[in-house]
């Protein structure tokens, strides 16, 4: 099995036993105030973090390219409250444009 | 009534929502069929992890850490973390929906952000009932209706920088964590862990700059 099927599976399983345990576990398991906090920052942690990556890097190396420009116009557009498809777009253009024309 | 009226959204409010954030969300599922199939997914490996996985930010992520060259154990983890609001949300729907057997295991699969989202903005059980399946069964139509689209769309396109592909998965992320931001420290620890990331990335195996950045998590949320 190739790393990306093991990735597609084991992810898809962990996924569905965080769903399901939600729904059969008593409240009180899971419902206390510091766990609670921790949890409200995982996403923001993990998903910042993928935006950096994502943005800047290229393989291993840190690099300033059009993506960095494409981002920037997403969080303009975020600002201002546009609607998620327009900011994946806008960023999609933006960074196409750079590419393509420079 | 008949079942025609109470189906159709123009005379119940909840079906309305519900549908047309189903029909929204499912749109961004061409998004992440596109960053699948760019991060060298196949067509069927990006539409299963939509079919089985079904919860956006773990998926991106999934496609987002394996396209970096990160090992599938750091994949995974991310993408655990990342769903573990959906146990939350469960906590929250059981005692409303009451189901057992296979019908907890569907409602399970279709806990998520949305459907639960549109419940808790109802007002009564059966309103919440009704708001969470539409919801749930709508995005995940939609989703992958619009995950194989944009993976299909993609594999059509040679170099994903032409058409600002590299971009747009950044962007989607930036998305996801924006409407989560909602006081000074989250901004701050949004920041931190950007800055961690981009510092460790030269450093350690692809992957572990992301998933790593739950220690800052941890820091943060330990005292009030």
């Amino acid at each position: 099995m190739t790393p990306i099927w093991i990735a597609v599976l084991g992810a898809s399983t962990t996924a569905f036993l965080n769903k399901f345990i939600g729904h059969s576990v008593p409240e009180r398991w899971l419902n206390k105030p510091r766990f609670m906090r921790i949890n409200t920052l995982v996403p923001i942690v993990l998903l910042s973090a993928l935006v950096g990556v994502q943005t800047f890097a290229h393989k291993k190396e840190l690099v300033i390219d059009q993506r960095v420009a494409g981002v920037g116009v997403a969080l303009v557009l975020l600002k201002f409250k546009a609607p998620f498809p327009v900011v994946v777009i806008g960023a999609a253009i933006t960074s196409a444009a750079i590419y393509n024309w420079f | 009534m008949s079942i025609n009226n109470r189906l159709d959204p123009r005379r119940n409010p909840v079906d309305r929502t519900a549908i047309s954030v189903a029909f929204t969300v499912g749109l961004y599922g061409a998004a992440f069929g596109a960053a699948g199939v760019t991060a060298g997914f196949s067509v069927l490996q990006t539409c299963l992890l939509s079919l089985l996985l079904f919860s956006g930010a773990s998926q991106f992520a999934v496609v987002g850490i394996m396209g970096a060259g990160g090992a599938a154990i750091s994949a995974i983890a991310t993408a655990t973390l990342l769903g573990f609001r959906n146990a939350l949300y469960g906590l929250q729907m059981a005692p409303i929906l009451k189901v057992t057997g296979i019908k907890r295991v569907l409602s399970a699969q279709i806990t998520i952000d949305e459907s639960t989202a549109v419940a808790t903005l109802q007002n009564t059980d059966a309103d919440r009932k009704r708001g969470f399946y539409i919801t749930g069964i709508g995005v995940y139509v939609f989703w992958n209706l619009f995950t194989f689209l944009g993976a299909l769309g993609a594999s059509a396109i040679g170099n994903p920088s032409v058409w600002g592909l590299d971009a747009a998965v950044p962007a989607a992320f930036c998305g996801l964590v924006w409407p989560r931001l909602k006081n000074k420290t989250q901004f701050i620890v949004s920041a931190l862990a950007i800055s961690w990331a981009l510092i460790l990335t030269p450093l350690a195996p692809a992957g572990v700059p992301i998933i790593t950045t739950v220690l800052l998590a941890v820091i943060f949320g330990w005292k009030k």
